[in-house]
C-alpha cells in the first residue's frame, strides 16, 4: 500500500509541472493587455514601460515563467494587479470560501443521491425508479443560476427566512460555518450548487448498485436469509468505489468554483475571484488561482484514488 | 454597488467612477471636490482641501492652491502643504518612497498633465503643468489625499496601510470582509459640518448581478441599489420601493472610424444618425434613458443648439445611396457588459435592426469588456476591421469628455480620440479652450465644439442613461444629482 501511495504521489509531480506551464502560458493567449487595463487611454509609452518594469512584465516570457515558478514553489504567487494584495492570500481565502459551499453541496448531494440511487436500483423500471431518475435528470438539466434566483425569490424575498446574498459582517476574520448567523448565508448557495452533483452521483449510484445487484453473490446473500438492509450494505460497499470516484470529480469541479452561483450570491469564492481576474486581465491572480485550483483537482483525484484502494484493495493490484 | 468587487480603499480606487463614488470620495478628499448638494443643476467644482485656487499671473503653467487650515486626517495627523506635495509626488514619480504602481496607474489620467508640485508655505502649494491647460482644476477631485503618517507607519506598504487607511473624508474605515463588504463609519469631526454623515455606518456590498441587487433590496438586506434592470422596475415599485432617475453626463454612442471604412464619408455618418429611432430604444428600456444627439446632454450648460438628426429612415436611405454605399456593410465592436454600457446586447440588437432597415449591413464583433477597453485605448489602427465601437462616455469634465475625445493631438494611442476624428475648426477651438482661463469663454468655446461635432456626425449618438436607483421606503434624505458621483452623507434610514 505504501509503495502504491508513493508511486501515485510521484505521478502527481510531472502533472503539476505541466499544469504550471499551461496555466502560465494560456493567460497570454487571451486578447487584452494587463497594463492597458490599468493605465488610462492617454498614458505615455514611458508610463506604460515604467509600469511594466514595476510588475516585471518587461522580461521575456520564459524568464517570467521561471521566476514565477521559483516564487510559487515557496508559496509566493505575486501580487494582484487590481487589489494590490498577495495572490496567495487572495486564492487561499477564496478557496476556503468555495470549499465551504462545495463540501456542503457534495455532502448534501451525496446523502440524497446515494439514498435515491440505491432506492432506484432496488426498484428498477418501477415508478420509484422513474421518480428518482426524474429527480436526477432535473438535477443535471436545471440551470443552477436560474435555480439560485428562484431560491432567492422564495426564501429571501417572499419568506424572509434566509439572506439573499453575501457572507455576513461577522465573516471579517474568516467565515465560521459553526455559527448559525454565518452559516445561514451559505445555505442557498449550497443547495443551488448541490443540484448538479445530486443528479450525477444519483445516476452513478443507481447504475453501480444495479450492476452489483445483478451479480450472483447477491442471490446467495438472499439465499442465506440476509435481510434487505444487510444486502443493501453489501451492495453499497461494492458500488462505493465507483460512486466515490464520481463524487471526487464533482467536488473537484465545484472547488473550481461556479462563477455564476458565486456571482448571484455574491459569495467571494474561487469562481468569483477567477471571473474578476479574467475580466480585468489580472494575470498574477489568474495564474495563481488556476495553479492552485488545478493542484487541488489533482490532489482530490489522488485522495479519491487512495480512498478507493483502501475500500477495494483489488484496485491496487490492478 | 454594481461593481464586481469592493473598490480599493488604499488610496486611488479602482472600479472606475463607481470606485470614486462609493469609496474614494467618502474616505478621502481632493484639493477640490465636486459640489453634490443640489439636484437639477450641473455639478461644479467647489473647495475641498484647498479653499481657493488660481493660475499664476505670469506663468500659465503654475497653479496656486491655498490649503484649508485645521484639517486632520483620520489618524490625527495634520493636513498641510507637506502632505499635499507628498501626495502629488507619490502619484507622479516612481522615485517617491511612497510610489505604488497601482495608485500611479489609477490616477494617471488625472496626473499626466502635472510636471511637479512645490510647497510655497505651510498652507500654500504650487502645481506646475507640462503645458498650458486651463481645464487642469477639473483633475483635482480625482487626486485623493491620504495621510503620510499612516503610510509611513505601514512602512510604505499599501497592503499594510489598507488595514488602517486614513484620509480626511466624511467617513472612516471600519472593517472589511474581503470581496464581500466594506464598512465605513461616520467621521464626526469632518471639516465640512454640513457633510457629516447623518447615519452611523455605511455598508458597501458589491453585487454585479442585477437580479441579486433587486432581490437583496426586496428582502430588506440592503436599502439602496443602483442600476435595477428595466424589467424589474415595476416589481420594485409595486413593493413600495422608490425608483428614482435623473439625467447625468452620459452618452451611449458608436465611436466611429474616420480613417478607414464607410464612416469616413459624412453622408454615411449622417445616414447612421438619421436611421436611429431613439424613442424606440428608450421605450425598450422602460423610459430609463433619453434620446441623445450630441456629446453633451441637453441638461448640461454647454449643450447649445446642436444639429439633431431626428429619426428619418427615408433620408437615411437616400444618403446611403448618394454615398454609393448601399447596402453599406459595417463592422461594429460591442461588449456584453461594462461600466456605463447599460443593456448592451438588446440595445445593440435593436440598433442593428434600425440600421439594417435603412440599408446598412451590420456585423457585430462581440467582445468582453476588457477587450473593448483595450480596443478603445489602442485605437482603430490596432483593430482596423472595426468601423465603429460601442463605448459609453460622458462629459464629466470638459478636458477628458470633449477636448481629448475630438482634438487631433489626442488621437489614439496618445489619447481617447479613438477613430482619429479630425476637424481643424475643432482643433482650433480646443487650443483656445486650453488657453482660456475665463470660465464663460471656456463654456462658449466648448458649446461651439459640441455643436460642430454633432453636425459633423462625429459619433452615432443614440441615448443617454437616466441613472436609475431604487431605494427602500425607509431611506430618506438622498438627493440624486446630475453626476456620476453622489453624496451619501444626508441619508437617514428610519424604522418605517
Amino acid at each position: 500500500m505504501w509503495l502504491y501511495i508513493v508511486r501515485r504521489i510521484l505521478f502527481v509531480l510531472p502533472i503539476a509541472i505541466g499544469v504550471s506551464v499551461v496555466c502560465f502560458s494560456l493567460v497570454y493567449l487571451a486578447p487584452g493587455d494587463p497594463m492597458q487595463s490599468l493605465m488610462p487611454a492617454d498614458a505615455s509609452k514611458a508610463d506604460i514601460e515604467m509600469l511594466k518594469h514595476a510588475y516585471g512584465f518587461d522580461q521575456p516570457i520564459p524568464i517570467q515563467y521561471f521566476r514565477w515558478l521559483m516564487r510559487a514553489a515557496s508559496g509566493d504567487l505575486g501580487v494582484s494587479l487590481q487589489t494590490n494584495q498577495p495572490v496567495f492570500g487572495e486564492v487561499m481565502r477564496s478557496l476556503y470560501n468555495t470549499i465551504i459551499i462545495a463540501a456542503g453541496a457534495v455532502l448534501l448531494a451525496f446523502g440524497f443521491a446515494v439514498a435515491l440511487g440505491t432506492l432506484a436500483a432496488f426498484h428498477l423500471g418501477k415508478p420509484l425508479d422513474r421518480l428518482a431518475t426524474g429527480v436526477s435528470v432535473l438535477g443535471v438539466s436545471v440551470p443552477n443560476y436560474w435555480l439560485g434566483i428562484v431560491l432567492i425569490i422564495v426564501f429571501a424575498v417572499q419568506l424572509g427566512w434566509l439572506p439573499a446574498t453575501g457572507m455576513s459582517a461577522r465573516s471579517a476574520d474568516g467565515f465560521d460555518p459553526t455559527q448559525w448567523d454565518q452559516l445561514r448565508y451559505a445555505i442557498l448557495p449550497i443547495v443551488t450548487m448541490g443540484l448538479v452533483p445530486l443528479g450525477v452521483i444519483m445516476r452513478s449510484t443507481r447504475s453501480a448498485v444495479a450492476e452489483v445487484l445483478a451479480q450472483d453473490f447477491i442471490q446467495m446473500l438472499y439465499a442465506k436469509g440476509l435481510g434487505t438492509f444487510a444486502v443493501v450494505r453489501h451492495a453499497l460497499r461494492n458500488a462505493l468505489p465507483q460512486v466515490l470516484a464520481v463524487m471526487g470529480l464533482q467536488f473537484g469541479y465545484l472547488v473550481g468554483g461556479s462563477i455564476l452561483i458565486e456571482t448571484i450570491f455574491t459569495w467571494p469564492g474561487t469562481g468569483f475571484v477567477l471571473s474578476k481576474a479574467i475580466l480585468t486581465r489580472d494575470i498574477p491572480l489568474l495564474q495563481g488561482t488556476i495553479l492552485v485550483l488545478s493542484l487541488c483537482f489533482v490532489l482530490t483525484n489522488l485522495l479519491v484514488d487512495l480512498l478507493q484502494t483502501a475500500i477495494d484493495p483489488r484496485i491496487e493490484r490492478a | 454597488m454594481t461593481a464586481g468587487d469592493i473598490p480599493d480603499w488604499a488610496g486611488q480606487p479602482d472600479q472606475g467612477f463607481e470606485g470614486y463614488r462609493f469609496v474614494g470620495f467618502n474616505l478621502y478628499d481632493g484639493l477640490l471636490n465636486w459640489d453634490l448638494s443640489t439636484a437639477g443643476v450641473e455639478v461644479r467644482l467647489k473647495p475641498g482641501l484647498a479653499t481657493a485656487w488660481h493660475i499664476d499671473g505670469t506663468d500659465k503653467k503654475k497653479w496656486i492652491f491655498e490649503l484649508r487650515k485645521g484639517v486632520k486626517f483620520h489618524d490625527g495627523c495634520d493636513w498641510n502643504a507637506d502632505s499635499a506635495v507628498w501626495n502629488i509626488e507619490r502619484l507622479t514619480s516612481d522615485k517617491s518612497p511612497a510610489f505604488s504602481a497601482a495608485n500611479f496607474a489609477r490616477g494617471r489620467s488625472r496626473t499626466n498633465d502635472i510636471d511637479h508640485a512645490e510647497k510655497i508655505d505651510d498652507y500654500t502649494i504650487a502645481i506646475y503643468t507640462r503645458t498650458v491647460v486651463s481645464l487642469f482644476p477639473y483633475n483635482m477631485p480625482f487626486i485623493l489625499m491620504m495621510s503620510k503618517c499612516a503610510l509611513d507607519k505601514a512602512g510604505n506598504d499599501y497592503k499594510t496601510y489598507a488595514m488602517a487607511p486614513a484620509g480626511t473624508g466624511p467617513y472612516k474605515f471600519s472593517k472589511v470582509v474581503p470581496h464581500e463588504r466594506l464598512e465605513l463609519v461616520r467621521n464626526p469631526d469632518y471639516w465640512d459640518p454640513k457633510r457629516v454623515p447623518k447615519h452611523d455606518r455605511l455598508i458597501l456590498l458589491p453585487m454585479p448581478e442585477a437580479t441579486t441587487r433587486a432581490a437583496a433590496l426586496l428582502a430588506g438586506q440592503v436599502d439602496f441599489i443602483e442600476a435595477p434592470s428595466p424589467d424589474i422596475i415595476p416589481r420594485l415599485k409595486s413593493a413600495g420601493m422608490n425608483v428614482i432617475t435623473h439625467p447625468y453626463p452620459h452618452t451611449w454612442p458608436y465611436l466611429l472610424n474616420f480613417q478607414r471604412g464607410p464612416f469616413k464619408d459624412l453622408k454615411v455618418r449622417q445616414a447612421a444618425n438619421y436611421a436611429i429611432n431613439r424613442q424606440e430604444v428608450v421605450d425598450m428600456l422602460g423610459e430609463i434613458a433619453i434620446p441623445s444627439y450630441a456629446t453633451y446632454t441637453e441638461y448640461q450648460k454647454n449643450y447649445g443648439h446642436p444639429f439633431e438628426y431626428k429619426f428619418d429612415a427615408e433620408k437615411a436611405t437616400a444618403l446611403l445611396k448618394e454615398a454609393n454605399c448601399y447596402p453599406c456593410a459595417v463592422t461594429i465592436a460591442i461588449s456584453t457588459s461594462g461600466s456605463g454600457q447599460m443593456q448592451p446586447l438588446p440595445m445593440n440588437e435593436l440598433v442593428k435592426a434600425q440600421l439594417e432597415a435603412v440599408g446598412f449591413k451590420v456585423k457585430f464583433e462581440v467582445l468582453d469588456w476588457n477587450t473593448i477597453i483595450d480596443a478603445f485605448i489602442k485605437g482603430w489602427q490596432k483593430y482596423p476591421t472595426f468601423d465603429a465601437l460601442n463605448f459609453s462616455s460622458g462629459v464629466v469634465d470638459p478636458l477628458s469628455g470633449v477636448i481629448k475625445s475630438y482634438a487631433t493631438m489626442y488621437r489614439s494611442p496618445a489619447g481617447p480620440n479613438w477613430g482619429w476624428y479630425q476637424n481643424s475648426e475643432v482643433d482650433d477651438l480646443s487650443t483656445k479652450v486650453l488657453n482660456a482661463f475665463d470660465e464663460v469663454e471656456q463654456n462658449r468655446l466648448l458649446t461651439q465644439i459640441n455643436e460642430i461635432t454633432s453636425k459633423d456626425a462625429a459619433r452615432v449618438f443614440i441615448v443617454s442613461d437616466l441613472n436609475p436607483r431604487a431605494l427602500s421606503p425607509k431611506l430618506k434624505g438622498f438627493v440624486q444629482v446630475q453626476s456620476w458621483f453622489q453624496d451619501l452623507t444626508p441619508i437617514v434610514v428610519t424604522d418605517k
